[in-house]
């Protein structure tokens, strides 16, 4: 029998140091006794020494991560049963995969037992103000962790309170963290820590912030098991908050309604001048137009996309609909299509600021898809309701051309979405008889998937968008 | 008045803080101070460092600035009408308290929220100069969840986001026609467009600039929300396509459900019931339903006649009692999103089952091991060594109906 006495501060490196000497002499599980710090132990047993370089081996990745938790854990096997499972990576290397395994299922609890205790122990430890006589300040704290997890629990505080220097005792060890470098020591008695008055504030939020309405005492022991409390400042008050919560609920309930304070009246006033001083300050285009509900589109998107530019404008473009993008800005084509779009007029040497663009219907209609806004053509009522507003802006601006840009557009126009790629390039007339050219939206040209076929669509886009240059009297 | 004492302000401003959900430390850029030259750190997943006895979290100093406030919402504590205590914290004050707790380790940042004051461009830049100075006066970095007022300045959003690590903007209840009557003085479309504008900031930080250079980032851990369930009439169903709505619209992290619960001296407008705690816990079930299990809202709410989820039980239980003929899944061979679908089952164990099957067959005993929760998934999937027999059985659901409540006596 082989007895292994790993030190209480790196005891992971040294137990991995040991289990690969064993691996290379081929030791079996059996014929070892795992043990942490001083004393105990099999008086039979032969106490190895600390291996210089043993060879690595490789395992996955997840043992690592499994035995660097395990370690830690207070079961007095658990030395053991990593190397026992280490043991069989040899035979079967995809072991740790095998969650079904009670061998791996075994550790991957005390693992994650572990990883809890320590996760418990960034949150609960209550340091105290120990005073300071230099610019960094002095904190101690007394904290009782279930597991002897303070070697692995330490370093978040060392990352935390980077600028402070602190103390953390456990009954296992001491952690010290001076001038930036952190330090472990034998465990020391209790220590009487002194009072701190940050403590009496917090026993205040932690009584405020309770709602005696939603009492949920077991979710809050479920969290904050009662071993935590008596190191805790805040736990006290758990008791009586319990107690007096009912009546305090109760009370709320039953309480008559109050008259409002004299002042509420005059600060209403005050608000509702304020907000019809907003509303004034508004385009009553725009206004009237942000609060339609005509349709049932308004309810989904963020806001109303007026369109863009000089009411003297020459031209006017009309597109289908706002996209996600534009409904969050609240400008026409600003969306990869707008982006096209811009480019084309560029590239017909079109100054986009002296046209007005719009689109045919003002709302964005789309189906919610996880974090996604999957675009929908809108339908026939949608458009013919939407048909008021973009008529309210052509009477508006009075173009000397128009320019469909799609389907929706066209339909809204001239009332026939029919044949849109044999009409494109045409000048047609618009319900009302104002000259109107026909061309695809931009959005088609994104959609073609071959880069050849896409290149040409740009180019007749650009051709129609000279084609609509051309036709403005100079 | 007598002037108050920074704790009897501690204890009115905190208070008043008490009815916001949201507590989250999570999703932040991960930070620390190991450099020396400042306090706090980020680890990226939260923490809770104590649970009051409503079983919530406490991570956060959760306070408001002020509870002074010009608008008059039937639901909430700070009302112009109401007669509860008021007070306000100078910035010194709130800076100070936010460093002592976090040098003790109490919380993991702040969570500022205000009442509105004069304006809401006044309001937002005291928020803003208490976020700047733990910023950059202390070196402080730890986590900043900031309350953004919906019609502060853009500048001052900017501002905002680049101090905080999450943003929120309540949406306060379900529905448009809700917000009118109950908060009459809040416009909805001015609160889209203010979390349309985080999404967009948030998106123009994550791209490079021409040079290559990352512009600063903007609210790392996001956006989230927070609606208000039982103070109107809005069905579940209302609430979660709301929800769908907001997440696939805005990019949040998460919607916070709310239960409305009875407040110190509340409005004769709203019904003073205990809060629907139940209800509350089964929304954010369907939430997770919808973001981590692939189900959508008419899936969830889809068998029920008056749109409420069944308060008896989880709301993928509920679904799979409803949806038999789909069931029961063989473990062995069934891809993910149906593994997903199995009630008892969870993302996790999903992810176990996965990487088993790869290497050998399961059992039903490998399940127990895996973290399922039997008592739901057995009826539903049948294992090497297991067929379940009692799918049909027209008492299958009665079994996992809690049992009946004795009466208690009055």
């Amino acid at each position: 029998m082989l007895r292994v006495s790993l030190p209480k501060v790196g005891t992971y490196e040294a137990w991995r140091n040991h289990a690969r000497a064993f691996l290379a002499s081929e030791t079996p599980p059996e014929d070892i006794l795992w043990h942490r710090g001083a004393g105990g132990g099999d008086l039979f047993a032969a106490t190895v020494p600390t291996p210089r370089a043993a060879p690595q081996t490789t395992v996955p990745r997840d043992f690592v991560a499994l035995a660097r938790l395990a370690v830690h854990h207070s079961d007095p096997e658990r030395f053991a049963r990593l190397y026992a499972l280490l043991w069989a990576l040899g035979t079967r290397p995809r072991l740790t995969d095998d969650r079904g395994d009670p061998r791996v299922a075994h550790l991957n609890r005390l693992a994650k037992e572990v990883g809890r205790d320590r996760h418990k122990m960034h949150a609960f430890v209550r340091f105290r103000d120990m005073g300071s006589q230099t610019d960094r300040r002095r904190f101690a704290a007394w904290f009782e962790p279930s597991h002897p997890i303070l070697e692995i629990g330490a370093p978040f505080f060392a990352k935390r309170f980077g600028d402070m220097d602190w103390s953390i005792f456990t009954p296992d060890m001491t952690a010290h963290f001076v001038a930036g470098t952190l330090t472990f020591t034998d465990p020391a008695p209790r220590p009487d820590l002194p009072d701190d008055a940050a403590e009496d504030l917090w026993r205040t939020y932690f009584r405020s912030i309770f709602n005696p309405a939603r009492l949920k005492p077991k979710a809050m022991q479920a969290e904050m098991p009662k071993k935590y409390w008596r190191n805790m400042p805040e736990a006290g008050l758990i008791p009586e908050l319990i107690a007096t919560a009912e009546s305090r609920a109760r009370e709320m309930a039953e309480a008559t309604p109050t008259l409002a304070p004299a002042r509420a009246e005059k600060v209403a006033a005050r608000v509702a001048q304020s907000q019809e001083a907003l509303t004034a300050s508004q385009d009553r285009f725009h206004a009237a137009l942000d609060a339609c509900t005509r349709c049932p589109l308004h309810a989904n998107a963020t806001q109303a996309v007026p369109g863009e530019g000089p009411t003297d404008a020459p031209l006017m473009f009309v597109g289908e609909q706002p996209g996600d993008r534009e409904d969050l800005t609240g400008r026409p084509f600003t969306g990869p299509a707008g982006q096209l779009f811009d480019r084309a007029l560029a590239s017909a040497g079109i100054d986009r600021t002296t046209a007005y663009v719009t689109n045919a219907v003002k709302h964005f209609k789309f189906t919610p898809r996880g974090k996604r806004r999957l675009h929908q053509a809108p339908n026939r009522e949608e458009i013919a309701h939407c048909r008021w507003w973009l008529d309210l802006e052509r009477e508006r601006v009075r173009p000397d051309l128009t320019v469909a840009l799609g389907a929706t557009a066209l339909e809204s126009l001239t009332g026939d979405r029919r044949a849109l790629l044999e009409r494109r390039g045409r000048i047609e007339e618009t319900t009302d008889g104002a000259p109107l050219l026909v061309t695809i939206h931009p959005s088609y040209i994104l959609r073609l998937p071959d880069p050849v076929h896409k290149a040409e669509e740009e180019a007749r886009f650009i051709e129609d968008l000279r084609a609509a240059r051309a036709h403005l009297p100079t | 008045m007598a002037r108050l004492t920074l704790d009897q302000k501690l204890a009115i401003l905190s208070d008043a803080a008490k009815y916001d959900a949201s507590c989250a430390s999570s999703g932040g850029q991960k930070r620390d101070s190991r450099d020396g030259k400042g306090i706090g750190s980020v680890t990226g997943s939260g923490i809770c460092h104590a649970y009051a006895p409503d079983g919530r979290c406490i991570s956060l100093l959760k306070i408001l600035m002020t509870n002074f406030c010009i608008y008059d919402c039937a639901y909430c504590v700070n009302r112009v009408s109401s007669n509860v205590q008021r007070a306000r914290f100078t910035p010194e004050e709130v800076v100070t308290l936010t460093l002592e707790f976090y040098r003790r380790n109490y919380i993991e940042g702040l969570f500022l929220s205000s009442g509105i004051i004069r304006t809401p461009d006044d309001t937002m830049a005291d928020m803003v100069r208490i976020a700047r100075m733990l910023r950059e006066d202390h070196g402080f970095r730890g986590y900043i969840h900031l309350k953004t007022i919906p019609d502060a300045s853009p500048d001052l959003l900017d501002e905002a986001g680049r101090y905080a690590d999450r943003l929120s903007i309540n949406v306060e209840l379900p529905t448009d026609a809700s917000v009118k009557s109950y908060a009459p003085e809040k416009s909805p479309a001015r609160i889209r467009r203010a979390m349309a504008d985080v999404r967009l900031r948030k998106e123009a930080a994550g791209d490079k600039t021409h040079t290559g250079r990352r512009a600063p980032k903007f609210a790392p851990a996001g956006q989230s929300t927070q609606m208000i369930v039982g103070a109107d009439g809005a069905s579940d169903t209302t609430i979660l396509q709301s929800s769908t709505r907001l997440y696939a619209s805005y990019g949040l992290k998460r919607v916070y459900y709310s239960a409305f619960s009875p407040i110190p001296d509340s409005s004769a407008a709203l019904p003073l019931i205990s809060p629907p705690l139940v209800r509350e816990h089964r929304l954010y079930q369907a939430d997770w339903l919808m973001r981590f299990y692939g189900f959508d809202v008419g899936e969830i709410t889809g068998a029920r006649p008056d749109g409420n989820l069944d308060l008896t039980m989880d709301p993928k239980l509920a679904w799979a009692l409803a949806n038999r003929h789909l069931f029961p899944v063989d473990i062995n061979r069934a891809d993910r999103e149906t593994l997903l679908r199995v009630p008892g089952i969870g993302t996790r164990t999903v992810g176990r089952i996965l990487k088993t099957r790869r290497h050998r067959t399961l059992r039903y005993e490998d399940l127990m091991r895996m973290g399922a929760n039997l008592k739901n998934a057995h009826p539903f999937l049948t294992a090497l060594d297991w067929r379940p027999r009692n799918l049909d059985a027209a008492d299958l659901k009665a079994r996992f109906a809690p049992p009946p409540e004795q009466l208690s006596l009055f």
